[in-house]
């Protein structure tokens, strides 16, 4: 057998045909729906007369739109009653399971799909939702689609895709004190470009990697979406495996050994060729923010945002100039000390309960700043009474910061948590677009602990100067 | 969904030469909190209305001319950011039928051909020759796209040639419906299934049916 990478090896095992033109029948394992953009979906599937092919490898849960007022009802966000009902309909109509709005499971589709045992290493995962190259945290490929893709895996239980090339990423060194896989991922966007992934699937490879705790590395596959191209993964290993031990919908017993056996093959053989190779050194980098409307505007908390008079190129220079004006940046000023609105810890990046955990250190003992609103939202059920247990709601609470129900929030803000217009937030989400949050809202990307150093300073401020 | 096949035709092209157009900025999510949202009216909406939702005279779209347009002229990276497929229903809807830029995240790639919308690959040199040929006038905007041929031509007679792969072109020209044209290769997908239940039973073993 030729060499292959990691990405080769699951790809290879889930190719059913091929379709000609350098695109392949794919095989989906594990097939999560969520309520925003399964809708549809489901109207063509009905409206062509098909069945759901696989029901028992489907399943549904319900984020986006879901408010998260602690006792919620379908009619907690009126704006999203409709898609909440028609999800239940649909569900039982085609005999889906749902992790609804009142189930102890349910949760962002990419928090609850690792924590149910979903996601399996080398496995293939399919959702309605670009981030499910979360999966790739536990060597799963974890495949975005859109809505048309929905219905054909509903329809077929099948992909069609054009087979991507392949980038390793290597990142060396030891990530100094206050780095989390957060800001890794955020340092690689501003070195690496929003377009580096383009048509590619990205493996993570290296000691900076290979240190990190699963719940990290699902960050770090989280955010290759950002990178523009599909699909993110890391080989798994036994901490992988230790990870995937015991949930519900995992392996157990003797067919746990048998997979494990299949899984222990999966990483890219030491001669493997990539398509296309880089390497980043971490162990220099400061906690890293974005200051701009994309993820590759990014500085260390310690640095100065761009000036933009010193751009040469005179697109780049408009584009930042721009980006600062709608940012309400002063070009060149330490980003430290600038005044913060609102702080979001929540979204499938950070909604875990180690970073819930991370944020909650910060916060032990102190109070949020006057004039801030700080939400921390877990990433689902789950997560949020494992983190009760633990009393970190209390430690939220007590130093001032709203402790939500799971789901999506302020992340894409299509339910009540709204960023209000002109107001600055730092978020530990994945996306800081204009009008992202909200209708002229701005957004600065950071980790769980540098969001919550924000909340109690007022301001940006450097996570490595609290106790 | 069956589509209807795609034919050549000429039309008012808007130029949008902005790099990494994001999915947010084409459908904003508040058109996502329903089933049968106006797309139409969302397209761009945060660029094509103020905060009183009255137009905004600057945007392209809003200009003399320039709201029927049928094609984009974009920029580097368009369609980037989430796999929101409204962002390709949204243009559809709003009756952009061929999008051309120098490349095109890959999700919002495949999201167009699925709906009918054409996403062709120009290069930067020949489409800012083209945007600057039309400038602010929509009399100089009309274009015609031959899909057989790979060819945009301006007004003046200017051609740029665009890339499609060839079964994409294809399935564009007879309308395909994916699913059926998947569904032809069942016997395989069954076949793999059976193949594969004996070398990854734990895939099989438990299910999630309620
Ligand atoms: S938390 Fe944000 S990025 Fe993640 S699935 Fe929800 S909306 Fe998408």
């Amino acid at each position: 057998m030729p060499s292959r990478t990691l990405f080769d090896k699951i790809w290879d095992m889930h190719r059913v045909r091929s379709m000609g033109d350098g695109r392949d029948l794919i095989f989906v394992d594990r097939h999560i729906l969520q309520e925003t953009t399964s809708a549809a979906a489901f109207t063509g599937l009905t409206e062509a007369g098909r069945p759901v092919r696989r029901p028992e490898m489907t399943c549904a849960t319900q984020d986006h739109i879901v408010s998260t007022e602690l006792r919620r009802t379908a009619s907690s966000n009126p704006g999203g009653r409709e898609l909440i009902e028609l999800m239940r309909r649909n569900a039982a109509a085609h005999r889906l399971k749902l992790f609804g709005l009142d189930d102890a499971r349910q949760g962002i589709v990419h928090v609850i799909g690792p924590e149910l045992g979903l996601v399996l290493p080398g496995s293939v995962l399919a959702c309605g939702d670009s981030h499910t190259s979360t999966a790739g945290g536990l060597g799963a490929l974890g495949i975005g689609v859109g809505t048309s893709e929905v219905e054909h895996v509903l329809a077929t239980q099948t992909l069609v895709l054009p087979r991507p090339k392949t980038l390793r990423m290597t990142f060396g060194g030891k990530p100094g004190r206050g780095m989390t896989a957060k800001d890794i991922i955020l340092h690689a966007l501003g070195a690496f470009g929003i377009s580096a992934g383009t048509g590619h699937a990205i493996e993570y490879a290296g000691e900076a990697i290979r240190d990190l705790t699963i719940e990290g590395r699902l960050t770090v596959c989280n955010m290759s979406i950002e990178f523009g191209g599909r699909l993110g993964l890391i080989a798994p290993d036994e901490a992988a495996f230790a990870y995937v031990r015991g949930r519900p919908y995992a392996p157990s017993d003797e067919m746990l050994e048998r997979a494990l056996s299949s899984w222990r093959t999966l990483y890219s053989d030491a001669d493997a060729v990539f398509d296309r190779e880089l390497s980043l050194d971490v162990s220099l980098a400061a906690p890293q923010i974005t200051w701009g409307t994309t993820q590759q505007e990014v500085v260390g908390v310690d640095e100065a945002v761009p000036d933009p008079t010193r751009i040469a190129d005179p697109d780049r220079r408009r584009r930042a100039e721009e980006m600062m004006q709608y940012m309400g940046l002063t070009p060149g000023r330490p980003i430290e000390g600038v005044p913060v609105d609102v702080v979001f810890i929540g979204a499938c990046t950070n909604s875990r309960l180690s970073d819930l955990e991370a944020a909650a250190e910060i916060v032990r003992g102190k109070t949020v700043a006057k004039n801030v609103r700080a939400l921390v939202v877990p990433g689902s059920t789950a997560v949020k009474r494992a983190a009760e247990e633990k009393g970190l709601d209390r430690i939220f609470s007590d130093a001032g910061f709203e402790w939500r129900s799971a789901g999506c929030s302020m992340c894409v803000s299509i339910n009540e948590d709204i960023v209000p217009p002109g107001a600055r937030c730092l978020a530990t989400s994945n996306r800081n677009f204009e009008n992202r949050q909200g209708p002229r809202s701005r957004t600065h990307l950071v980790s769980p602990p540098t969001a919550a150093a924000a909340a109690i300073a007022g301001a940006v401020a450097d996570v490595r100067k609290f106790a | 969904m069956k589509r209807r096949p795609f034919e050549n035709f000429s039309g008012v092209a808007a130029p949008l030469a902005i790099k990494n157009v994001n999915t947010d900025a084409i459908i904003p999510a508040p058109y996502l909190r329903s089933a049968d949202a106006d797309l139409a009216s969302g397209l761009f909406a945060l660029w094509r209305y103020d905060e009183r939702g009255a137009e905004n005279p600057d945007f392209i779209l809003n200009r003399h001319g320039f709201r029927s347009a049928a094609v984009l002229l974009g920029g580097e990276n368009f369609g980037c950011g989430s796999s929101r497929e409204a962002a390709a229903w949204a243009l559809v809807r709003y009756g952009i039928r061929a999008v051309f830029a120098p490349s095109f995240a890959d999700i919002f790639y495949e999201n167009a051909f699925r709906n009918g919308l054409l996403a062709g690959i120009v290069s930067s040199a020949a489409l800012s020759q083209m945007v600057d040929l039309i400038g602010d006038d929509p009399e100089r905007a009309v274009v015609s796209v031959d899909l057989p041929g790979g060819t945009l031509t301006a007004c003046d007679g200017t051609r740029a040639a665009f890339s499609v792969p060839s079964f994409r072109r294809d399935a564009l020209r007879r309308g395909d419906d994916d699913i059926a044209a998947t569904l032809r290769y069942g016997d395989d997908v069954e076949a793999f299934i059976e193949a594969d239940r004996q070398g990854r039973p734990w895939i099989y073993e438990k299910g999630m049916t309620p």
